[in-house]
């Protein structure tokens, strides 16, 4: 971009706005990325795959987002029978409405006023994410995965979720083939709502565990 | 960068026996209390622990030999519920728990010597 403003060169190393420079975030390959490079570039030449399908993965992979999960809890909000099925067979329930959950085992844990559920996956970040998209980096952060296995309560509370003692928390580490959405328990004042509606409630922290579903506006 | 370290990989025999029965929910296991290198999914903090059996979910494929290319048996993978208390000395008491999965070869009665 040309630099077209007449202050460009700020003294003290200050940049037009009076604010410092940061560094540019752009860092070298690490040694995994460079790894991931070379084998992908090998398979492309060796036809295993080609550049269109790696682009489609990553942009399937893009194209998830928390509003996937929720639709899935609005509808367990809404259709008894549904609830029923995602709690005995998440992987299957999911796959009724069109979400492939993929190799991994989908298990939902249904929050109540007496239980209430939080996901956490101490060994590495493994995530639902073909039902709620990317991980938040939190999630994958040392801190999370090792406190909330801990103190768990703790770990709530800074999320603003204070959770009286007569609820019982169940941490749930998704160590294996596993992968976990926690069931929100559905806000009051939501009678009559379409699981549209219901759906835009739900946020992604609510399926994690570290918060409950918002209150309609 | 420099390249990771390679970890030193657990050959399929030194993996500990899988169990031949199988524990319904309710039955009290341990986590057995051993420490091999390898890809092992069952978290250190865990090792030497009881708690109950949750639900049986499998059979999988042992992760301990199928990182390394090795044929494996598929185990049940069972999701084990401890009490916070018993796992952490300095837990306050609650009725809080938490659950994981432990591959069968990883699990032993709780009443073993």
């Amino acid at each position: 971009m040309p630099h077209d403003h007449p202050d460009h060169d700020a003294p003290d190393g200050l940049s037009p706005s009076g604010h410092p420079y940061r560094a540019d975030q752009d860092t070298d390959l690490t040694y995994w990325q460079t790894l991931e490079i070379a084998v992908r570039e090998l398979m492309i030449d060796k036809g295993v795959v080609t550049p269109a399908e790696v682009t489609a993965q990553v942009e399937a992979m893009d194209a998830r987002s928390p509003a996937d999960g929720a639709a899935v809890v609005a509808r367990a909000w809404t259709d008894a029978a549904f609830r029923a099925r995602l709690l005995s067979d998440g992987s299957a329930a999911c796959a009724e409405m069109g979400f492939d959950v993929g190799p991994m085992k989908l298990i939902a844990v249904e929050n109540t006023p007496e239980v209430h559920n939080v996901i956490v996956r101490t060994l590495c970040s493994c995530y639902p994410r073909n039902l709620l998209g990317l991980p938040p980096d939190w999630y994958k952060s040392r801190a999370y995965r090792s406190r909330t296995v801990r103190e768990p309560r703790a770990v709530l509370a800074e999320f603003g979720l204070v959770l009286p003692s007569s609820t019982t928390v169940r941490v749930h580490d998704s160590t294996a083939d596993m992968r976990y959405i926690v069931l929100p328990m559905r806000p009051d004042g939501t009678d009559g709502m379409t699981a549209q509606d219901l759906a835009k409630l739900v946020t992604r922290d609510a399926m994690i565990g570290v918060g409950v579903a918002r209150a309609p506006a | 960068m420099a390249p990771p370290m390679v970890r030193q990989t657990m050959s399929p025999s030194a993996a500990p026996e899988a169990p031949t029965g199988c524990w319904l929910p309710g039955t009290a296991v341990r986590v057995r209390a051993l420490m091999p290198p390898g890809h092992v999914r069952t978290p250190a903090y865990l090792r030497g622990k009881t708690g109950v059996v949750e639900r049986v979910l499998g059979p999988f494929g042992n992760p301990e030999q199928l990182a390394y290319g090795h044929a494996t048996t598929p185990l049940p993978l069972y999701r084990v519920r401890f009490h916070l208390s018993d796992l952490w000395p300095d837990a306050a008491a609650s009725t809080d728990t938490l659950d994981a999965e432990i591959y069968a070869h990883w699990l032993e009665p709780a009443d073993a010597p």
